[in-house]
């Protein structure tokens, strides 16, 4: 089996944060907007080395995406930066109408996404995201699993001419993909080859199943682990194929099982064939306050519980 | 045109005539292709995206695309929807606009773009009274006298009026003036919008002030349904559209017409 090694833990926004601190050297239309989350977002050493391109907006996030429409107009390449609270529920509609529906290029990028946002609770902690933003026609989705890999999507995004929503997180996580890999947005990634059951995970619950992937491997359980970073447009082919060899497919995502990655996924297989199918994430539920781990523990993400669902969804086989 | 598909917004756009021919014709700088960008060219952007039928009506007679087209107005197929889009490619149109009360943000971001592309030409906008309810235009409003946004030419066209009645009635606005003063922007009132001369000399004016470190807005008085007289004075006529008899008869009122309806 594959062995992925913990590079060290580290937040993706850093990864954020160092990406676009890299593309504001190499694209001069490379623009970046904050509403009062500088440090969050790891937004400071952009703001810092080209601060004629980095506007403060306060707190005012409806206004923030209106202004990252209007910069499109006349080349500019913009960035927002909030928590997914906030760049997604909040401004649903002026992304629907002045960003997706008037096809501008912006990029929404969202820290502190999904529930190991931790302590702040509930109202922080969007687990409805994705659903939102995958629904709204032209939309990419993309939810990196690490450091690494959330830096060179930050970098990749900037290539395609369309809006794009761009997820990370807040807690330290292990980095574990290659910093020399080329981000292929829409391109799954197969991790671990197996034979038994395929995983497929996004975010910070791909080290979860890479970890359950290993424990399995001890039972004798043959797990396939694929990393689908973007969610839209969804890496079909991957996804059949897997599933064609294994016939069983568990996914992963913090997020809620309404609206997400395993939600797109089930879709996919029941328009080509039919097999069983087990969701890892949180069953429609609102969060609360605690640390990451323990949240991870008590609605059901960590890689216990995909190992449980990996051997529910073995059983359902035949 | 919205007598022909039995739907649309004649009032705010009959309210708002002179003040499209006015920037169209006179004051803009406009090129006569259309580019997205709109680089070294001042644009335009319509916040209140309702009164289509009078933007469409000017950007075919400014050559965006033909006069022809009005006739699908709102029609399965058109380019022209109910409310203004860049999804299906409509020449002269930069944004989506129907969900009120995003136009300021989007022209804010485009006079950036200009500034950051040491383009000195204008941004100007077009903004319901009614929806200056909205929170964001304040959201808006504040940003851009904080960041000197003073590339930035908004009109209100203050008819006074939206569906559910007066303006008074529904949410008063207050002081409209004051409030622009006190946010910190250099204000024009007082200007007769169905008067070209005024309307006309008001936008010049306004040119002269950009570059002084604050964003213009000129507060245009309209009236509703302006030119026919059974349109004015109600709000009634907001989404409502004429029968043939009622069409006749307003085209009666403006021999002048040049039959784009």
């Amino acid at each position: 089996m594959t062995k992925f090694k913990n590079l060290g833990n580290v937040d993706t926004r850093s990864g954020f944060g160092e990406g676009l601190l890299e593309l504001g050297k190499e694209n001069k239309n490379i623009v970046a907007l904050c509403a009062d989350l500088t440090g969050s977002l790891k937004m400071d050493a952009f703001k810092e080395n080209f601060p004629e391109r980095f506007i403060q907006v306060g707190i005012a996030e409806a206004n923030m995406m209106g202004i990252a429409a209007g910069l499109t107009i006349g080349g500019k390449i913009p960035y927002t930066g909030t928590f997914a609270n906030f760049s997604t529920g909040r401004v649903y509609d002026q992304i629907r109408q002045s960003i997706a529906y008037s096809g501008k290029n912006v990029k929404i990028c969202a820290s502190h996404a999904g529930i190991t946002l931790g302590e702040d609770g509930a109202t922080h902690q969007i687990l409805e995201d994705i659903g939102l933003m995958k629904m709204l026609p032209g939309m990419t989705v993309i939810n990196p699993c690490d450091f690494n890999q959330t830096k060179a999507a930050t970098k990749a995004i900037s290539k395609i001419n369309g809006p794009v929503y761009l997820r990370f997180g807040r807690p330290k996580v292990p980095n574990f993909t290659s910093d020399s890999i080329d981000f292929q947005i829409g391109k799954g990634i197969k991790l671990v080859e197996g034979n038994d059951v395929t995983i497929i995970a996004t975010g910070h619950l791909v080290w979860e199943a890479l970890e359950a992937a290993k424990e399995l491997s001890k039972l004798g359980i043959s797990a396939e682990v694929i990393n689908i970073h973007t969610i839209k447009p969804l890496d079909k082919d991957i996804v059949l194929k897997s599933a064609n060899k294994t016939k069983c497919v568990v996914s992963c995502e913090e997020h809620n099982i309404i609206g997400g990655l395993g939600e797109s996924i089930s879709r996919v297989l029941v328009n080509n064939f039919l097999c069983p199918m087990e969701f890892v994430g949180v069953n429609d539920k609102f969060g609360e306050s605690g640390t990451p781990s323990e949240l991870m523990e008590k609605y059901g993400l960590n890689s216990k519980n995909i190992i449980e669902k990996c051997k529910k969804v073995i059983s359902r086989k035949n | 045109m919205v007598n022909a598909v039995n739907s649309g917004h004649p009032g705010g756009s009959l309210g708002c005539v002179e003040y499209f021919v006015a920037l169209f014709f006179s004051v803009m700088d406009r090129n006569d292709e259309f580019n997205m960008d709109g680089i070294n060219e001042d644009i335009f952007f319509l916040s209140n995206g309702h009164i289509s039928p009078v933007y469409y009506s000017t950007l075919s007679r400014a050559g965006y695309f033909p006069v022809d087209e009005l006739s699908t107005f709102r029609k399965i197929n058109s380019r022209l929807q109910g409310h203004p889009t860049t999804h299906e490619n409509l020449p002269g149109v930069r944004i989506a606009s129907g969900s009120l009360g995003q136009g300021m943000s989007v022209s804010i971001g485009a006079a950036l773009s200009k500034k950051l592309n040491e383009d000195d030409k204008i941004v100007f906008s077009l903004h319901g009274d009614g929806e200056l309810q909205e929170g964001q235009n304040w959201e808006a409003i504040m940003f851009a006298s904080a960041n000197k946004v003073d590339n930035l030419i908004c009109t209100i066209d203050y008819n006074k009026k939206q569906i559910d009645g007066s303006l008074n009635d529904v949410l008063d606005l207050g002081n409209l003036e004051q409030k622009f003063k006190a946010f910190d922007w250099e204000v024009i009132s007082n200007v007769n919008g169905n008067n070209y001369q005024e309307i006309e000399s008001a936008l010049n004016k306004a040119k002269t002030l950009t570059g002084n470190g604050k964003p213009i807005v000129i507060i245009m008085d309209t009236e509703m349904g302006n030119g026919v007289d059974f349109m004015m004075g109600t709000h009634k006529w907001h989404g409502v559209a004429p029968n043939d008899e009622q069409l006749v008869e307003a085209l009666k009122q403006n021999p002048e017409t040049i039959k784009d309806y």
